[in-house]
This record gives structure tokens, C-alpha cells and sequence, in this order.
């Protein structure tokens, strides 16, 4: 589990996160969405411990996180994989490279065994046989297929995934969600998600918590998020779809 | 006057905080080396491009510094009736001054501009980032490797130079102005004593270590953005070239 507490975050000058207070399910899919700028992204780097609050605590399985360094930070974040919004693949070694790199790196693992689970993940990503590209060679969709099979390789017990259907077009970011959501079904990882996909992700996530203004403004279950009486959470989701809008004439 | 004063201090909190930034980075990045695991395969692969591939560049101007230096040289002697120093005068050139700060030069220009840019789109791209969350410690696998390359490759490089530099003034000394080939290269034998040769290893060792330290530095705490880059870039090069003379300038007194 993970749980968040008072986290706050000032960047330039400006403050991100003004204590966020969030638990995040062991084994569920939570979603969280937030106006551009909100600071979701800083939020999902506080879990890993990317960044650190200005004060407040982080706890994973009831380990403070916040305040470690070097060997203790590294051996949490053995337990997470994070998928980011571009991708972040290693732009000078190929996708199998990519995806080999956390078995290579901090398994130690070499031959068949690594080549064994590099093909497997690729093939369930849709990427059988495209091992030798490198990424500047792949689409949007296809970097991010990447991007989720190097994030599942060392099967993580959490996973993050920072806007992973940004830029693709609905074919795509549906079968992204269907990838995330497929492989935390069947492997039981604790995934948390941003994103913009409304109302996709209604249907996916387990949770959806909202951030507004620095604070977690509602965290729930996806039928009950839609029922909340919140009128600015109410008109964010509306305006994502949720609610079907009329058509409207080009003469008005 | 209290703006002034408080522009001033700021200022001069930012370069002490700076330095000190920069002081962690080296003694952080050369710590990681002594610990495992060992990353032999990524030390070849940036030797390979700060030094291999810097090669073509370094041969082509120390082939034309020697030249020169021939050239002017021979000009100046020949009022003394000298011209059989020639030799000397280029090799202590060379081996003391030239070779050193220009192999480096080249090499800021050449492989430490590109370590910046490629280390400052790692940060830009989150690729860095990546590397943190797989528990890779960036300056580990990206910085620390780098550092030794520019520590072995630029003393080697050096020594080409000073190789190449030596006969390209031949070539002009003695194949062009009729300098006595013999006077050439015994006046280098007798002039050039082993503190020659050991004064500029000792200073192309560090001037490696100050490309490789600021341009990685200056990559690895890229402002993000494309713009935030192109400064990066601009400063470590900048930076590394001054850094090179001042710190030549200072070996040098201490040295004579």
C-alpha cells in the first residue's frame, strides 16, 4: 500500500502540492485526474521517490520513503516500474536493448533467459519481432507498447503510469488501456495511473481520486465519483464526456 | 545601494552554491566508480568517442599548429643564425603548451559539447529519470564512465598531438626551408628533459577530467527545455575553454 500523507511541493516559487493526503489500494488500479498543471505528474514522482516533499511523509508497505537515499531508496524502488508519458526509452540502444536493460542491469541476467522474457513481454505488447528498433524508428503507440513491456519485465509489484494514452488516437489509447488493464488483472500489480481519458477510465480503474488545487478533492470508486455532488468535479468529468452533450448546429 | 547589495549576495550564493553543487557531482560520480558493478563495457564506449572518434580532428590540427610553428619560427631564428633550433622550438612548444591546451580544446569542441547535449536530452526526455526508477544510479552508468574516458583519452590524444605536431614542423622546417634534418631532431633530443614531458601529461590529465567534469555537469542539470539545452551546451563549452587556460596558466607558474 501505498499512503500519502500531508505532502506538500513548492516548484519555482509555486506550490504544487499543498498536502496531499492519499492511499493508494494494494492490488487495484487507481486513477488519478486533475486539470492540466494540477501536479499529477509531481505527485506520481513523490511515490518513487523521484521527487521529495517539502514536508509530509510517503509510505510504501509501511516504509517512509521521503527522506531516503542511495542503496535504501533503490532497493524500494526495485519494487515499482514506472511507465512516462514519452516513453523515456533509452534512445541509443534498440527495443530489445530497452527492454533487457532492467533484467541486464539489475538482475544481472544474460543469454537465453534474458532473451526468453524479452520476447515474451514484446509478444504480449504486440511487439513480437520488432526487438531490433531502435526508438526513433517506432510510432507514439508503439514507443509506449515499449515503454509497458520494459515496465513489466522485472514484473513490479507497483507499476506507474504517467499520462500513458497521451497523443494517441482513441484505437490506440483503447488498446494501451486494454494492455494496462489486461496485464493488472492477470499479474495483480498495484498500478496507479494518470490521466485525461475521460470517461474511459471510469471503466478501467478501480479508483479514481481526483487532485484540485494541491489536494486529493475526492477519491472513490468509479460509479460513485460520477454521483458526486462537487459542481467543479461534476463540470471536469461533463466536459470530458461523461455526461452526453447536445449537438449543437453550426447556426446555433 | 541595499538592491545592489542584495543582487550582489545573491549572485554570490548562486556560484558558491554552484560550485559546491558541481564539487558533489565529481566526488559523487568517482565514489560510484569504486563500486559495483564495474562498467568496463560503457568506460571502452566512451573512450571509443572521446577518444577514438576525436582522433581525425586532433591529427589534422596539430599537423597544421606544427606546421605554423615552423613556419613563424624558422623566420624568427634565421635573424639569429639559429634556424638549427627549430626542433626545439617546436617540440617544447608542443609538448608544454600547445599540444595540451589545444588537444583539449578540441576535444571540448568535438566530444564534450555532445556529452552535454546527449546527457541534457537524457534529462529532457526522462530518460535519466528512467535510469532512478530501474534503480540504476545515473551517475554510475551516464557520468562516471565518462570521466575516465576523458581522464585516459585526452592524455593519449595529447600525445599524438605532440607526436604529429613534431613532424608536421618537420615537413615545413626541414622538407620546405632546408633545415638540416639532423640539427631538427637533435636539438629536440638535447632540449626536451623528462619535466617537459611530465608537465604536460599532468596537465592534459586534468584538463580530461574539466571537459568531462563541467560538460557532463552542465548535461546532467539541464533546464527543461529546448532552450534550457542549447545554454547548457553553450555554458559547458564556454566554460570547459576557460577553465582550460586559467588552469593551464596556473600549472604552468607552478610548474616552471
Amino acid at each position: 500500500m501505498i499512503k500519502l500523507v500531508g505532502v506538500t511541493k513548492t516548484l519555482g516559487g509555486h506550490p504544487v502540492l499543498r498536502g496531499v493526503d492519499l492511499v493508494i489500494p494494494p492490488r487495484k488500479l487507481t486513477t488519478i485526474i486533475g486539470r492540466s498543471g494540477e501536479g499529477k505528474s509531481v505527485l506520481l514522482k513523490h511515490m518513487i521517490g523521484l521527487m521529495q516533499p517539502d514536508s509530509g511523509e510517503v509510505w510504501v508497505d509501511g516504509m517512509e520513503i521521503s527522506r531516503l537515499r542511495g542503496r535504501a531508496l533503490n532497493d524500494v524502488r526495485k519494487r515499482f516500474a514506472m511507465l512516462f508519458q514519452g516513453a523515456a526509452l533509452f534512445d541509443s540502444l534498440t527495443v530489445f536493448e530497452n527492454v533487457a536493460f532492467p533484467l541486464r542491469e539489475r538482475l544481472r541476467m544474460k543469454g537465453p533467459e534474458v532473451t526468453g522474457r524479452v520476447e515474451e513481454k514484446l509478444e504480449q505488447v504486440g511487439l513480437a519481432g520488432m526487438g531490433h528498433k531502435f526508438p526513433a524508428e517506432l510510432s507514439g503507440g508503439m514507443r509506449k507498447r515499449a515503454g509497458l513491456a520494459r515496465a513489466l519485465v522485472m514484473q513490479p509489484e507497483i507499476i506507474l503510469f504517467d499520462e500513458p494514452t497521451t497523443g494517441l488516437d482513441p484505437l490506440m489509447a483503447k488498446s494501451i488501456h486494454d494492455l494496462i488493464t489486461g496485464m493488472q488483472r492477470k499479474f495483480g500489480f498495484t498500478a496507479v495511473m494518470v490521466s485525461h481519458e475521460i470517461p474511459e477510465i471510469f471503466g478501467i480503474s478501480d479508483y479514481v481520486a481526483m487532485l484540485k488545487g494541491g489536494r486529493i478533492a475526492l477519491m472513490a470508486e468509479p460509479l460513485e465519483f460520477q454521483r458526486t455532488q462537487d459542481p467543479d468535479i461534476q463540470e471536469f468529468i461533463s466536459v470530458g464526456g461523461t455526461v452526453s452533450l447536445r449537438a449543437v448546429s453550426p447556426s446555433g | 545601494m541595499i538592491t545592489m547589495l542584495e543582487r550582489l549576495g545573491r549572485w554570490t550564493m548562486n556560484v558558491v552554491g554552484e560550485m559546491g553543487r558541481m564539487l558533489i557531482f565529481v566526488v559523487s560520480s568517482v565514489a560510484w566508480l569504486f563500486r559495483p558493478p564495474f562498467r568496463v563495457v560503457q568506460i571502452v564506449k566512451q573512450l571509443h568517442f572521446i577518444g577514438y572518434k576525436s582522433t581525425f580532428v586532433v591529427v589534422l590540427t596539430a599537423a597544421f599548429t606544427g606546421m605554423v610553428l615552423a613556419l613563424q619560427g624558422y623566420y624568427t631564428l634565421r635573424k639569429f643564425g639559429s634556424e638549427g633550433l627549430l626542433g626545439s622550438a617546436v617540440a617544447l612548444s608542443m609538448i608544454r603548451e600547445l599540444g595540451p591546451v589545444l588537444a583539449a580544446l578540441m576535444v571540448t569542441a568535438r566530444a564534450g559539447s555532445a556529452m552535454t547535449a546527449e546527457i541534457g536530452i537524457m534529462r529532457i526526455t526522462e530518460q535519466i529519470d528512467a535510469l532512478d526508477t530501474m534503480a540504476v544510479n545515473p551517475l554510475q552508468y551516464l557520468i562516471a564512465p565518462k570521466l575516465v574516458a576523458g581522464l585516459i583519452g585526452v592524455p593519449l590524444l595529447v600525445a599524438i598531438f605532440d607526436v604529429v605536431g613534431i613532424y608536421g614542423g618537420h615537413l615545413v622546417g626541414v622538407e620546405l626551408l632546408g633545415v638540416n634534418a639532423g640539427s631538427y631532431w637533435n636539438s629536440i633530443a638535447s632540449s626536451v628533459e623528462w619535466k617537459d614531458v611530465y608537465g604536460g601529461i599532468l596537465k592534459s590529465i586534468s584538463f580530461g577530467l574539466i571537459v568531462s567534469w563541467v560538460c557532463t555537469y552542465k548535461g546532467f542539470y539541464t533546464r527543461m527545455s529546448a532552450e534550457g539545452l542549447g545554454t547548457a551546451t553553450t555554458e559547458a563549452v564556454v566554460l570547459s575553454s576557460v577553465l582550460i587556460l586559467v588552469w593551464d596558466y596556473f600549472l604552468t607558474s607552478v610548474l616552471l
